[in-house]
């Protein structure tokens, strides 16, 4: 089947992160065809490549960016939920007047219609948040 | 038609779990996820009220969140299926639509 | 970085998109994403509804007056639903009640029909109604 997954909240302050990457991993070893993972609300600070977190423990960001890198996977931040928070790629830095980027690897930026995009063409959308 | 449910709050902390017992349907499959398994265990002042929805619907619980917070095979209510993440998958796959009860 | 990819639907493909909320307005800032979603989704030319349920239905109370909280009021934005062609908004009574809020505390939402008659996007249902509808939807997006 074609999934689209919604993720709704930011790395390790809640779990919805880690279980989606677990039960993305998981749909991709039984075969199905991830359509699109979508990072909304809080969601989107997965997307960042500046974390530096504790070395004896996941680095989420690093994970979601080799699962996207290994796999072709979309993983898709949304523009205007990284506006917000912070998120953003060089186009967007530049378009903005900030002095710096941070989307990490394996992410890109781009609009709610493709969460829409998602719920329409995958077979299911599971959604992981808080 | 039948929906399955995820719930990843636990019923102590949250009215999420309450409410998605309120909008199960016959047939339908509840799966504590996260926090949510914390409604699991046996003998707490919520296990009569999910005993009485393994009547109703199919009661899963992810055994890695179970294992995560301490809880045994034992300590799950008689009723409620354990899966992993891959059978979290099927349930997914198995049912037309998944609701998440945040 | 990956490019962008162009959507790719089957326009003969009309799913029926149900929007779930449950939490109040300003608290968390979900009840304010979730209906940029809606907006972006009236685009699609999919059948989009709204539910309202537990504490999601404090979204659509009127005299929201948020000057003293220094954040936007966003409740406004409800009564453009209409003109996007997005008119069904369930309003689960049970939640209502439960919260001691009846219909006339609920914002007036209507649109105009093709007979310029005011027709009003809010439906009023029961609990077990709602699970019904809900049954019914082909995708369910939470927030």
């Amino acid at each position: 089947m074609k999934l689209g997954i919604l993720v709704n909240e930011g790395p390790y302050t809640h779990q919805a992160s880690d279980s989606a990457y677990q039960f993305t991993k998981a749909a991709i070893e039984k075969g199905h065809e991830i359509f699109r993972v979508f990072f909304y609300h809080d969601g989107v600070n997965n997307g960042t490549r500046l974390t530096v977190p504790p070395q004896d423990d996941r680095n989420l960001q690093q994970a979601w960016s080799d699962l996207a890198v290994k796999h072709n996977l979309d993983l898709v931040v949304c523009i205007a939920a990284a506006q917000r928070r912070g998120i953003l790629d060089e186009g967007e830095a530049k378009r903005h007047g900030k002095d710096a980027h941070n989307i990490a690897p394996g992410f890109r930026i781009s609009g709610l219609g493709q969460l829409v995009e998602a719920a329409i063409v995958a077979d299911r959308l599971v959604v992981f948040g808080d | 038609m039948p929906t399955l449910h995820t719930v990843n709050k636990s019923p102590f902390e949250r009215s999420a779990f309450i409410s998605a017992l309120n909008h199960l349907r016959p047939g339908d499959a509840l799966l504590m996820i996260e926090d949510g398994v914390l409604g699991a265990r046996k003998a707490s002042a919520f296990a009569a009220l999910l005993e009485s929805t393994t009547k109703i619907g199919s009661v899963y619980a992810l055994a890695p969140d179970l294992a995560a917070r301490g809880i045994t095979e034992a300590d799950v209510i008689v009723g409620v299926k354990l899966v992993d993440y891959g059978g979290f998958v099927d349930l997914v796959t198995r049912h037309d639509r998944t609701q998440a009860w945040l | 970085m990956a490019d962008v990819k162009a959507p790719d639907i089957d326009r003969s493909v009309r799913k029926k998109l149900m929007f779930v909320n449950r939490k109040a307005p300003y608290g968390t800032i979900y009840a304010l994403e979730a209906l940029e979603v809606v907006l972006i989704a009236a685009a699609f030319e999919q059948d989009v509804s709204l539910a309202f349920l537990d504490d999601g239905v404090y979204q659509l109370v009127k005299g929201q007056n948020t000057t003293g909280i220094g954040m936007k009021n966003f409740s406004p934005t409800y009564r453009a639903l209409g003109d996007y062609e997005v008119r069904k908004l369930y309003v689960e009574r049970e939640s209502l009640d439960e919260r001691g809020l009846r219909i006339e505390d609920l914002m007036d939402i209507s649109y105009e029909d093709e007979d310029d008659a005011e027709k009003p996007l809010v439906r009023v249902v029961g609990r077990s109604e709602l699970t019904e509808i809900m049954a019914q939807q082909d995708v369910l997006l939470n927030f």
